[in-house]
């Protein structure tokens, strides 16, 4: 028999933060740590690593993606990897002086869509080396990879490049 | 795309005023006051209600999942019918549709469906993080994370294609936040100047914190019924004429450069140079137009259509979506707002309620919100609701409603006609 007639929780001291009594509002925390998968994106972030950037050719349309897509959104069929250039032109751009709290700290930052003679969809990235006055829809700009990668699209970045 | 089935009518709405935070409620309460007004409007007891819809947008806001039992439960609906849906930024609208397909399929006679979403549990910057979450989370969301400025982008190559400019996306925030001080339910109304909208604190170029909508806590419910049903709640149902959906790539990158589908009034050399969509236009948002008119009849959607409501989460996305839905031809959306018609006096009064802008966007309850804005518009009977008759747009016979997802992935476009 285990029945006890004087079981007590134990006292503990990690009580909760508390902003407000009324309503009550507290503080809740929450953190995860994920084992994400690339799967069949994989060979884009290796790639990155060898200082090259991947894109997608379907197989049967010969639509190309400067985009990981391992099946063509026109046709459905399977896509072949293929190495896009060092160089290419901007499509569009902004520059983000707010962010998500996540990169906040990194503001400003400037985004590109990045257009590749030949290819037929566009690749999104960071652009330094210019600030926002300096940037033009049509400039020419060329990929820089990180040395130490973090295994992250953003292993990959553009600068301005000369005409 | 057939439309076939019974014909769906709208008997009554309801919406909570629209704040930044309001901690003395929670999802289910606010929630119940929406519904609460909707069910006294008709009189219309629980039983009548065959089953429902529940439309909320993100799970992490709350960090509670299964947030649609919770409501079902607390509005006495349990053990009827009951599914959510989950759409982005579009999320309310698909709901609304889908509540439209619950009774167009002759499944139920009426159905309450019910939208809502608590952002004021974290701050601005970690909502906009939640938001970026719905952005490819492999390859956009580690580069930009953010997504004023994947709109901002798209902005910037629509003044590129077009010529449009920042003082027209201006006037839509002049417009709809002006509208929203005749709005009580409204969460932003303000009288502004083109210089203040230029003058706020710049988000990500060229939207300002004047260009781009807040956050929001907030509920709506729309009350769907089948015609008999409809005629014996109320005197004055609202028809919801016809549906229409549309998607596109999740990432803006793989949008491709191909020509704009037509609508009925326009030309295949109205855009002889024009690559479709790329990253200017929204082609979800034409999609769901092309289908919405097509069931409605309507060729001519800027002499057919009396009012709209649309998705304008950023001024630039009203100014797309002009476009998209056929009100001018592509390329004209700036001086479609400049030229005052889509004002409250224009040719055809666009989110006269004051839109996401000025009126709030709680996710999943802001397609909701539309359609309770339009179906009093189109029952005559803003002065009832909003205390003030200065936004009832007087020849409210036919309006449209739009809801969008992140840069276009989803929309939805709903026809409603005032039927007496």
């Amino acid at each position: 028999m285990t029945i006890d007639y004087d079981a007590k929780m134990p006292e503990t001291q990690d009580g909760t933060e508390v902003y407000n009594v009324d309503p009550l509002i507290v503080k809740s925390h929450y953190e995860i740590d994920y084992i994400h998968s690339y799967a069949q994106d994989s060979e884009f972030f290796r790639a990155l690593g060898k200082k090259k950037l991947m894109g997608s050719k379907c197989r049967k349309c010969g639509y190309t993606y400067a985009t990981p897509r391992g099946h063509c959104m026109m046709c459905g069929s399977e896509t072949d990897w293929y190495e896009l250039p060092n160089e290419g032109r901007v499509h569009t751009y902004t520059t983000c002086y707010f962010g998500s709290e996540k990169f906040l700290p990194e503001t400003p930052f400037n985004l590109i869509m990045v257009e590749f003679e030949g290819v037929d969809s566009l690749f999104m990235a960071r652009l330094i080396g210019a600030d926002q006055e300096d940037i033009k829809i049509g400039m020419k700009v060329r990929a820089k990879f990180r040395r130490n990668l973090q295994i992250s699209p953003t292993d990959v970045y553009f600068v301005p490049a000369k005409e | 795309m057939k439309h076939k089935g019974q014909n769906v009518y709208m008997v009554s709405g309801g919406v909570t005023k629209f704040s930044k935070a309001t901690p003395e409620m929670d999802f289910r309460l606010r929630v119940k006051k929406a519904f609460d007004y909707a069910v006294n409007d008709i009189h219309l007891d629980l039983k009548d209600i065959d089953g429902s819809v529940a439309s909320y947008f993100s799970d992490h806001f709350q960090r509670q999942l299964m947030s649609g039992i919770m409501v079902q439960d607390y509005l006495g609906l349990t053990p009827k019918p009951s599914k959510r849906i989950e759409g982005g930024g579009a999320t309310g609208g698909l709901a609304f549709q889908t509540g439209y397909e619950e009774v167009a399929s002759g499944r139920m006679d009426v159905c309450a469906v019910y939208g809502f979403e608590t952002m004021s549990h974290v701050n601005t910057w970690k909502g906009n993080e939640f938001i970026a979450l719905a952005s490819d989370t492999n390859f956009d969301y580690p580069v930009g994370g953010f997504y004023t400025g994947y709109y901002a982008m798209m902005a910037v190559r629509h003044m590129h294609e077009f010529g449009t400019t920042v003082e027209q996306l201006a006037k839509v925030s002049i417009k709809n936040h002006g509208n929203a001080m005749h709005n009580p339910y409204a969460q932003s109304p303000m009288k502004l100047t083109v210089e203040d909208v230029r003058n706020s604190p710049m988000v990500s170029y060229p939207l300002t914190r004047l260009d781009v909508c807040t956050m929001s806590d907030g509920a709506a419910v729309a009350i769907l019924a089948s015609e008999d049903k409809a005629f014996e709640l109320t005197d004055h149902p609202v028809l919801v004429k016809s549906i229409g959906t549309g998607t596109d790539t999740m990432r803006l990158s793989d949008r491709p450069f191909l020509k704009v589908p037509l609508l009925a009034n326009e030309k295949e050399s109205d855009y002889r140079n024009l690559k479709y969509p790329g990253v200017h236009s929204f082609r979800a948002g034409r999609t769901a137009a092309k289908e919405a008119y097509d069931a409605a009849g309507i060729t001519d959607p800027l002499n057919e259509i009396d009012l709209v409501e649309l998705h304008d989460a950023y001024t630039s996305s009203e100014v797309q979506t002009y476009e998209d839905l056929g009100l001018c031809r592509y390329g004209e959306g700036g001086s479609f707002v400049e030229e005052g018609k889509s004002a409250l006096n224009g040719k055809v009064p666009v989110n006269p309620s004051g839109g996401l802008l000025a009126s709030g966007h709680p996710v999943g309850a802001t397609g909701i919100m539309q359609s309770v804005f339009m179906f009093w518009q189109l029952q005559h009977s803003i002065k009832k609701h909003f205390k003030d008759d200065t936004l009832q747009v007087k020849n409210a016979k036919r309006g449209l409603i739009h809801s969008h997802a992140g840069t276009g992935t989803y929309v939805t476009v709903s026809v409603m006609e005032a039927v007496r």
